[in-house]
Parts: C-alpha cells; structure tokens; sequence
C-alpha cells in the first residue's frame, strides 16, 4: 500500500509532541542530598510554625481572646509542620492514584 | 571595612544603600532595585539577542536561550502535564529572575537581591495568590474540599481543616524562607571566610601561610555558592509547578 510509508510512527510522535497522549512518566524530581532533604524538612516545620503562631496571634488580637488561640493554633502549626515533612517524604504519587 | 576593627561583620553586605544620588534617594530606589533592573535588562538581552539569529545550527547565546528555554520547558510540562504549558511564561520568567538574582549577587561588589525575604516573600505571594485563583477558577467551590479530605471521619474535621489550612498557608512561607536562608547562609559564610583571610593575613611573618587555608575555603565555598545558586532558582521554579499541579488537578 502507498499510505503505509510509517504513517503511523508519524502520527503517534506527532500526537505525543502535541501533547495530545501523556507522558508514560512525570520527570523532573527534587534533587535529594541528605543535607538538602534535612534543611527542606526544617524550612517546612519552620514555616508552618510561624504561619500557626502568626495566625493566632493575630486572631487573638482581633477577638480579644488571649492566650487562647495563639495556644491553639500554635498546636495547629506543629501538626501542620509533621503534615508538611510526611508529604514530603511520602511519594507523591501515592494520594493521587484515583485521578 | 571588617579587618581594620578587627571584627567579622558579615550582615553589612546585605545593608540597602540608595543609589543614583539624591533623586534614587527620595523615592527609595536602593542598589537591590538597581540589580533587579540589571537581571530584567539581561534575561531580556538573553532572549532577544540569543534568538535574533534564529539560525537551525545555534551559535553559543542562542543554545544558552534555547536551553534555558527547554529545560523549564521540561520541568514544567513533567510536573504540571500538558494544561501546564499555559503557566510556562510565568514559570520561565520567575526562574530566570531567582537565578539571575542568585548568580548576580556571586560577582564582587554586587548585591543579591534574592538575599531579602521581602524579595522572596514577595515572588512567593505571586506564586500563592496564581495558585490560589487558579485552583478557584478551576474548580469553583470544589477548591475547599481541598482541605477536607474525602473519607476522613467527619469528628476530625475541627482539628484536619485548621491544620490544613495553616498548612496550605506554610507553603509561600517556606517557599521564601527556603530560598533567603539559602543565599544569606552562602553569603556570610563566604563573608565570614575572607574575613578570616584578612585577619590571619595581618599575623606578622606567619600570616600568609596561615591565611591560605580560609582562602581555600572561600575558593570551594565559591564554587559550592554557584552550585546554590541554580539549585535553589530550581528548586524555586519545581516547587511553583508542583502547587500548580495541585492548583491544576486538586489531588
């Protein structure tokens, strides 16, 4: 037959360079040293501590509660901070099997 | 400025100073604004001078376009998927500032300016605030079952929404404090190192013979800060593409 000079082959990789199949694999990891996996996981329970702190604190100033909630929220931060670090360490693609 | 008291002063160098005279003092504009507009005018210059051959055979500026185009190219179409081609200018453009910034500051004499939270913070306030309007545009009321996950038991709720929500609320946090850490930490240890130089040059006979080794130091220390540099403008730019993927596809 005349059509069949690979047109397929041309098709399939003109479909995958348009993007309209998937990629078999997502690439693009974050680069994982030990020091670099370490000082991740403590900018994470760092921030989620200050954003805890942060929240409380200023709700407490805006309802006139203190010390309640910043207490409450400091709790709140560290569980958000453990969250963060286990996110980090479990594989991604674990929650999102469903999609 | 440091050797001749006889201290480290290693924070000085991270001290903002008007520049252009009296007219750069009155509205503000500080060597960090300066060194913006420099890393602006050269991503620009990259672009525009490295493609304005448009040759198949790329000379040497043109490769360094185009490569630094695929590569976040790549990284975003890997961890977005394909609807990530659309935030690609955004990815592209916050990448090239961070490394600019990043690499700039490594030369004598320059500032960096991605050595400030208000910087950072400011690029990861963009970075929130897209995925925040993009995850609401997409998905509508659909974007807070993000922070209550299917299945969970409904008496957790109390403690799984505030918990979630501080830490939806961490992330440009810890997008900006990440990468200011990074680039304040290589600057005082650099700082702190030629500082030693310095000091334990002026150690009579015995001094330049000492002073070799915080020399040699600095010189690993260098070469370590280019590394930094462009790991952290990645890690800047990948962590954007995986908010945005969650943005995207809310997991």
């Amino acid at each position: 037959m005349a059509e069949d000079d690979g047109f397929e082959q041309r098709l399939r990789q003109a479909r995958a360079r348009q993007g309209m199949d998937p990629p078999p694999g997502r690439k693009g990891a974050l680069p994982a040293s030990g020091w670099g996996i370490g000082f991740r996981a403590g900018v994470e329970v760092v921030s989620a501590l200050i954003v805890g702190v942060a929240a409380g604190w200023f709700l407490d100033r805006w309802l006139g509660t203190w010390p309640w909630l910043f207490l409450l929220f400091f709790v709140f931060g560290s569980v958000a901070g453990v969250m963060n670090v286990y996110r980090l360490f479990s594989p991604r693609g674990a929650a999102r099997k469903q999609d | 400025m440091a050797a001749e008291t006889g201290t480290i002063d290693a924070l000085s160098q991270f001290q903002l100073t008007p520049v252009l005279g009296p007219v750069g003092a009155a509205v503000g504009f500080s060597q960090s604004n300066a060194h913006m507009l420099l890393a602006a005018g050269l991503i620009t210059a990259l672009i525009m001078f490295g493609m304005s051959a448009r040759a198949v055979v790329p000379g040497r500026l043109q490769s360094l376009a185009e490569a630094s185009y695929e590569f976040v190219h790549d990284l975003v179409v890997g961890q977005v998927g394909d609807e990530g081609k659309r935030f690609f200018p955004f990815v592209f453009t916050l990448f090239m500032f961070v490394l600019f910034g990043n690499m700039l500051g490594l030369f004598p004499y320059a500032f960096t300016y991605t050595s400030h939270i208000a910087v950072t913070f400011g690029l990861a306030a963009i970075v929130f605030v897209l995925i925040t309007v993009v995850a609401l545009s997409l998905h509508g009321r659909k974007f807070f079952g993000y922070f209550f996950p299917e299945g969970a038991p409904l008496w957790l709720a109390p403690i799984i929404i505030p918990v979630e929500i501080v830490s939806y609320l961490s992330r440009p946090v810890s997008l900006s404090i990440r990468l200011f850490a990074n680039m304040v930490a290589g600057h005082v240890m650099l700082k702190v190192f030629a500082t030693f130089v310095v000091l334990l040059g002026g150690l009579g006979a015995i001094g330049p013979l000492v002073a070799v080794l915080p020399l040699s130091v600095n010189i690993a220390l260098v070469g370590f800060e280019v590394l930094v540099a462009f790991l952290q403008a990645y890690v800047f730019a990948i962590l954007t593409s995986i908010y945005l993927h969650d943005a995207v596809h809310l997991h």
